[in-house]
């Protein structure tokens, strides 16, 4: 029922595929247009918005770079509120946590607040594999998982498809997992937003277990922080009796008071409003109030992998916001599904690479390359993360985790250096290249601007000639010209 | 080695040779806002929630037109009569789905956002009560409006369950175009209390000299 994007093509091919569905490409530069209008003037609004951005950085920063420390003060915080903390090593054993909290209360389904670490985890298809149902209740999500679909944005998750699809998997789907569409389902926002309500009201109602991830959490009060809009949030946050949140270690904020940094910064750079519709806050139990039993995961899964990188550690600043997606030229043109991973566009490019490492899995090592390095994403992030830098660190770490190698472009790079080793070989490659030239300005029928022959496609060079047309060689080389005219004299 | 301290290892052994923490630069304690409560109504306005301004001696006036008949749960602590609202005892999700409407105080309004904070404290019940009938009326008093987002963090206690609402629950999840209503209250009533200008009948935006010292940051 879950789709996963285990499998994925590295970021060329899938792209290829994407660029020419042209349904997505309208759906995604109508999607992008609008957010990026709504962000652009709420943030004209805020006249120390720089100075903001600043702050954002190096709040997260003195919690990155003390992060041991933060974690127990956060795990001692937690505790003294009631709440059960528990370690993850990777996303296995986060999601054998999970599975045994919701076992303990003889549940067979529970309901999910968005959340970004437990797709990274595939928590989803670990519960369905134990025979318990995951009911996502954001709108987006809800559409994903009918129509058995994978995400392809971090905050609008069905930002590729339209009104018409979305009524279309309403009406085939609901029905068979819980209260059926209306009959007479029209494709108006209204009519399709009142459908979910009714759908999912009943699951709300009756859910003993809640799943969650958060926003932040604050080490010196315990607080965990969900920033949503719809409302699916609180529903799951307060109505359950046992209330399960995991939390990626970088989620740690160090005060209370810093969350007034970034509760500015994060509506606006996500939907583009000056406040989200709700943000529900809560530390541990509340005695009457809300869940009565309370865990929190605190999640490894390759953060501390990417926190050794000197470079690339400025990623787990992200909060998720996905302005950097809204505004990349490669992002809006291929969407989601070709970066393979819950973590697509800019920030994914550098994230998926930085928690799994490089050099291992040809589909991650294609993502630094998934940029034009235009910059707009660094422009836009409210945190202040260098992409570009990290994407072409890491070009270098993938370079780096493929040497030596036996690829073409060594081959050549070798050979070359052979040649030009040496007065004599090099004219021994030049008379060659002569001959081939001869007998390839023959047959080559492109011209050059100049009028040279060129070649617009070679077998040994397929992916750099598909684009690029190659001049055919010269007959004859300089140095044999030298000789035959005494240097132009003759 | 237990996971925690694996984790916590990994987390030492990648901050070898990290830098120091840098000082975080600072951003304004307060931007002044003239006419609070004025910016306050129509930032709430502009997430089409529906803003009536009174005094304190029509508040319950107000919230009994606002709630037009609905059936109405108050928690038991609500500091304004409202005839014929049951009294929260407990209800389960399911009983309070049958409740069209709730009517409770707030803890702090923020102008530059719309937005009303409630920490489920005095007169504003657990957090279920404002969540599951249709119909929120919420009543903040003038001194409760703070300017922007840090003056409320500094006001609000963490260790309270918090509820930060920006207008009635709305989605953008369909092509990015905003629909309000979808589980959360579909309707949000704020009762503004407590402008001089109002009281006397005169017209909506007069002069703000309202009450607290939130005003003057």
């Amino acid at each position: 029922m879950n789709a996963t994007f285990v499998g994925m093509p590295p970021f060329p091919s899938a792209a290829r595929d994407a660029l020419a569905d042209s349904q997505l490409r309208g759906n995604l530069a109508k999607a992008t247009g609008t957010i990026r209008a709504k962000r652009a003037a709420v943030v004209a609004e805020v006249d120390d918005w720089e100075e903001l951005r600043l702050a954002g950085a190096a709040l997260k920063d003195r919690a990155l770079l003390d992060l041991d420390s933060k974690l127990v003060q956060l795990e001692e915080s937690l505790t003294a509120a009631g709440a059960v903390v528990h370690w993850a090593r990777d996303a296995e054993e986060a999601c054998r946590i999970v599975a045994s909290v919701a076992r303990d209360h003889g549940v067979d389904e529970v309901v999910k607040v968005k959340s970004m670490a437990t797709q990274e985890i595939g928590l989803n298809e670990h519960l369905e594999a134990e025979g318990i149902a995951a009911w996502e209740t954001d709108l987006a999500e809800l559409i994903v998982q009918l129509g058995e679909d994978l995400p392809s944005h971090i905050l609008v998750p069905a930002i590729h498809r339209n009104r018409a699809e979305i009524r279309e998997i309403f009406l085939r789907r609901m029905a068979e997992v819980g209260r059926p569409a209306p009959a007479d389902l029209t494709d108006e926002p209204v009519e399709l937003a009142n459908a979910a309500r009714l759908h999912l009201r009943e699951k709300f109602l009756r859910a003993k277990v809640a799943v969650s991830g958060a926003n932040f959490a604050v080490a010196d009060s315990g607080t965990l922080v969900v920033v949503e809009s719809e409302g699916n949030g609180r529903m799951c946050l307060t109505l359950p009796e046992v209330l399960v949140s995991v939390v990626g270690i970088e989620k740690v904020v160090p005060t209370w008071q810093d969350l007034d940094v970034f509760l500015q910064l994060l509506p606006r750079s996500s939907t583009g409003e000056r406040m989200n519709p709700y943000t529900s806050t809560w530390s541990g139990v509340t005695p009457g109030d809300g869940p009565q039993e309370v865990h929190v995961v605190l999640l490894d899964n390759g953060r501390t992998r990417a926190l050794a990188d000197e470079v690339g550690r400025q990623a787990l600043r992200c909060i998720r916001c996905s302005a950097c997606l809204n505004v990349c030229p490669v992002y809006e043109r291929t969407g989601g599904h070709a970066y393979g991973s819950v973590y697509p566009g800019p920030i994914g490019a550098i994230l998926n690479p930085l928690l799994r490492g490089v050099g291992t899995d040809e589909q991650v090592d294609s993502l630094p390359y998934a940029s034009s390095l235009c910059g707009a994403c660094f422009e836009a992030c409210p945190v202040r993360i260098d992409i570009p830098s990290v994407l072409v660190d890491l070009r270098a770490q993938v370079v780096d985790a493929h040497r030596p190698s036996a690829k073409p472009e060594a081959v050549a790079m070798k050979a070359a250096a052979w040649s030009f080793g040496s007065g004599a070989r090099l004219g021994v490659v030049e008379r060659l290249s002569g001959v081939v030239g001869g007998a390839t300005g023959r047959v080559g029928r492109r011209r050059l601007p100049g009028g040279r022959a060129a070649l617009s496609r070679v077998p040994f060079g397929a992916a750099w000639t598909r684009s690029r047309d190659l001049p055919v060689p010269p007959r004859e080389s300089f140095r044999a010209w030298w000789k035959r005219t005494d240097g132009g004299r003759s | 080695m237990s996971a925690r301290e694996e984790v916590l290892a990994r987390v030492r052994a990648a901050l070898a040779g990290a830098p120091t923490p840098p000082a975080v630069p600072p951003v304004r304690s307060g931007r002044p806002l003239e006419e609070l409560l004025d910016r306050f109504a129509e930032r709430v306005a502009d997430y089409r929630a529906v803003v009536v301004r009174c005094a304190e001696d029509e508040v319950e006036e107000r919230i009994a037109l606002a709630l037009d008949g609905a059936r109405t749960v108050v928690p038991a602590d609500l500091p304004w009569e409202v005839p014929g609202a049951v009294p929260d005892e407990g209800f389960t999700a399911l009983e309070l789905d049958d409740l069209e409407a709730v009517v409770t105080a707030a803890a702090v309004g923020i102008a530059e956002t719309g937005t009303v904070v409630l920490d489920h404290g005095a007169g504003q019940g657990r957090r279920a009560l404002s969540l599951v009938p249709d119909l929120h009326v919420l009543v903040v008093r003038a001194d409760q409006v703070v300017a922007g987002v840090p003056e409320a963090v500094a006001r609000l206690d963490p260790a309270r369950p918090q509820t930060w609402i920006s207008g009635p629950s709305a989605t953008s999840d369909i092509e990015l175009n905003r629909v309000e209503g979808v589980h959360g209250p579909r309707r949000l009533v704020v009762v503004l209390v407590g402008s001089e200008v109002v009281g006397r009948g005169s017209t909506l935006g007069g002069v703000g000299t309202v009450g607290g010292s939130s005003a003057s940051h």
